[in-house]
């Protein structure tokens, strides 16, 4: 697919106002097969990129979605560079790169195991939409060494059919504002 | 206060540093690393930071000048300075915030606290005490000597560094070209792609005006930006075929200072640089913005948007690219931090309203693309440099790519180096300039009496 971007002026508003006080206690989703369902999503999301099934983690993401890596936490990304900010062109880029076999950071490949935890999910401003957070810890191996990325993750979620697609994967690493070593792997 | 380097060598320089090679002990040996971090980053004009990360009296950020914290600010009268952060009285660092805004710096073990200019203001029960703290051995150590060129800030403890316009010398020409293309001549640091590597910080500056790696290296960020291109020429793809033939070139400016000069090869008409930006986020629906409020006009400003295309690299940490300003920071001799600090135009009188935000609107992703899906396969070859540097019978590192062959290298009157733009005379010439460093012995100072 070569869509066109569909990033503008609306697009950063309305992120701003989705990402902005959605931890709310009255937003709480207790439904326990809603949750379970969230839930779900995220661990598909996270076996997916374990296993390296990149193009069906692909297929995850909504046609208007967002992969998102803040630069330091809370930034504005009209204001300050992101690690990443990749509309589904871009993404969908990131994904080619890595399977050109060229992208040197990523040869020999990274393995994974991805540890998701401490999910709680709230509501959008509609029932067809839902802000999941959780917890992750990233140990990675590659060439060799075993390193660990952690942070929390913020699923926007849309509903789709029975399931979800993702609109807005944003990743909190909690050393995002620090020199990061080979962020090279798919978050 | 002078300190001065002991003039015994560590090394033979001269059987190290050869004409067409250079030993591999220099990225691997700790006792160069730090020689280095005195007779380098301390005897030369290092790059600090930007005055718009410090735009206000009392701002302040953390910076390095080679291993030593310091706190890079606009003091309380609107004076630059870099002060030690490190307490006079234990040593330790009194300023633990990255930045912000503060007219005084409180030590938190003992109290001790020092004005922005670097004064003590006093110290916990000084009755204690029968010195006298008016005396300006008490004050922080400050960078004898710090210096703005346009807004880029620079410091040096050699008090016979000449002044830092003439240490950039010829450099300064293609600096100011890269400032002038932004309205105003003004441009303002935008947060940061910080990475870091294991590898000697010199694999990144034998790498700053290398234009022979580019299609390898990079081979995967070209397939990717072409992917869906019926004429695939975005980005660098003039690297392709044979980058000697292409009208780019490599110069160099002596002390180190050189540029990768690939604007020849970008038509010299508004928008030539726009059309091969490769795509990004929000690229289409700016651009309908832009020319639909601009008409033909927009071309001009959606250049802003793209990619400079020069590397202009002044010794021995500041690497202009594309639109970033890239700083080396070595943290040993197998360690390096790499910012790459992003750039944004500055609104003002001479841009038609509302331009400004969306240019940066383009801006700030078409920036983010290098650092994620080109730098970080570069930073890999380094650290496998790094790892290959470790078998210590082979010994050299060859740069001798460009050399002996007649007609290929040119040098103006001025002593301006002019080659194709894969030779790596650019390296040849900087490692020289560092080995003549490396057998000085300067005179480094610090500075107690604001």
């Amino acid at each position: 697919m070569n869509q066109a971007s569909y990033v503008d002026d609306a697009f950063y508003r309305d992120l701003a106002a989705e990402f902005a006080d959605w931890q709310r206690e009255d937003r709480r989703i207790g439904d326990p097969v809603l949750l379970e369902s969230c839930r779900g999503m995220l661990h598909l999301d996270a076996r997916l990129l374990d296993e390296g099934r990149f193009e069906d983690w692909l297929a995850l993401f909504a046609d208007e979605c967002l992969f998102w890596v803040p630069g330091s936490p809370g930034s504005d990304p009209q204001r300050e560079i992101a690690v990443a900010f990749d509309d589904r062109r871009q993404l969908e880029g990131r994904v080619y790169r890595l399977r050109t076999g060229y992208a040197w950071s990523q040869v020999p490949q990274s393995r994974t195991s991805r540890i998701v935890s401490n999910v709680e999910a709230f509501r959008g401003e509609s029932d067809a939409v839902c802000m999941v957070r959780s917890t992750f810890l990233i140990t990675e191996l590659r060439n060799g060494e075993t390193r660990l990325f952690s942070g929390w993750n913020a699923h926007r979620l849309a509903r789709n059919g029975n399931g979800w697609k993702i609109l807005v994967k944003q990743i909190n690493l909690i050393d995002c504002d620090q020199n990061l070593r080979n962020p090279s792997l798919l978050l | 206060m002078n300190i001065s380097i002991s003039s015994r060598p560590v090394h033979d320089w001269d059987a190290l540093v050869q004409a067409d090679r250079a030993h591999r002990i220099l990225y691997t040996d700790p006792a160069v690393f730090q020689e280095e971090m005195t007779k380098v980053f301390g005897a030369v004009w290092v790059y600090l930071g930007h005055e718009s990360q410090i735009p206000k009296n009392d701002d302040f950020i953390a910076a390095r000048l080679g291993l030593r914290p310091v706190i890079l600010l606009r003091d309380s009268a609107g004076s630059l300075r870099a002060l030690f952060n490190r307490c006079t009285h234990r040593g330790s660092t009194v300023c633990r915030s990255a930045s912000g805004s503060a007219k005084a710096f409180q030590c938190p073990y003992h109290g001790w606290t020092f004005h922005n200019s670097g004064r003590l203001a006093g110290v916990p029960w000084p009755d204690g005490y029968a010195c006298d703290f008016k005396d300006d051995k008490f004050n922080l150590a400050q960078v004898p000597r710090v210096e703005s060129y346009r807004g880029f800030i620079f410091g040096t403890l050699n008090l016979e560094m000449p002044p830092l316009k003439e240490y950039l010398g010829e450099a300064a020409r293609p600096l100011d070209d890269w400032i002038d293309r932004n309205p105003g001549g003004r441009i303002a640091v935008c947060g940061a792609n910080r990475l870091k590597y294991k590898g000697n910080w010199k694999l990144a500056y034998d790498n700053s005006c290398d234009g022979y790696h580019v299609v390898f290296s990079h081979r995967s960020l070209l397939e990717m930006e072409n992917r869906h291109e019926k004429d695939p020429n975005k980005g660098m793809s003039y690297y392709k075929s044979k980058p000697d033939d292409a009208p780019m070139y490599c110069r160099c400016y002596g002390r180190g200072h050189h540029l990768k000069d690939k604007r020849p090869n970008v038509e010299k008409r508004p928008g030539a640089l726009w059309e091969i930006e490769g795509a990004h986020p929000g690229k289409e629906r700016y651009e309908e913005k832009l020319r639909a409020r601009l008409g033909a006009q927009a071309a001009r400003w959606l250049d802003l948007a793209s990619s400079e295309p020069i590397n202009l690299t002044i010794f021995p940490n500041l690497l202009i690219l594309g639109n970033h300003i890239q700083v080396l920071e070595p943290v040993s001799v197998d360690e390096t931090d790499t910012v790459w600090y992003g750039t944004a135009i500055v609104d003002g009188p001479d841009i038609p309203p509302g331009v400004t935000e969306d240019i940066n609107a383009l801006r700030l992703r078409t920036q983010e693309g290098f650092p994620s899906f080109g730098e970080v396969d570069d930073l890999t070859n380094f650290e496998e440099i790094q790892k290959g540097l470790a078998a210590q019978e082979d010994e050299w590192v060859y740069m001798h790519r460009g050399m002996d062959i007649p007609g290929r290298i040119t040098t103006d009157e001025h002593g301006i180096v002019t080659a194709p733009a894969t030779d790596e005379v650019f390296m040849r010439l900087y490692i020289h300039h560092w080995k003549e460093l490396m057998k000085a012995s300067p005179v480094l100072a610090v500075k107690r009496a604001p």
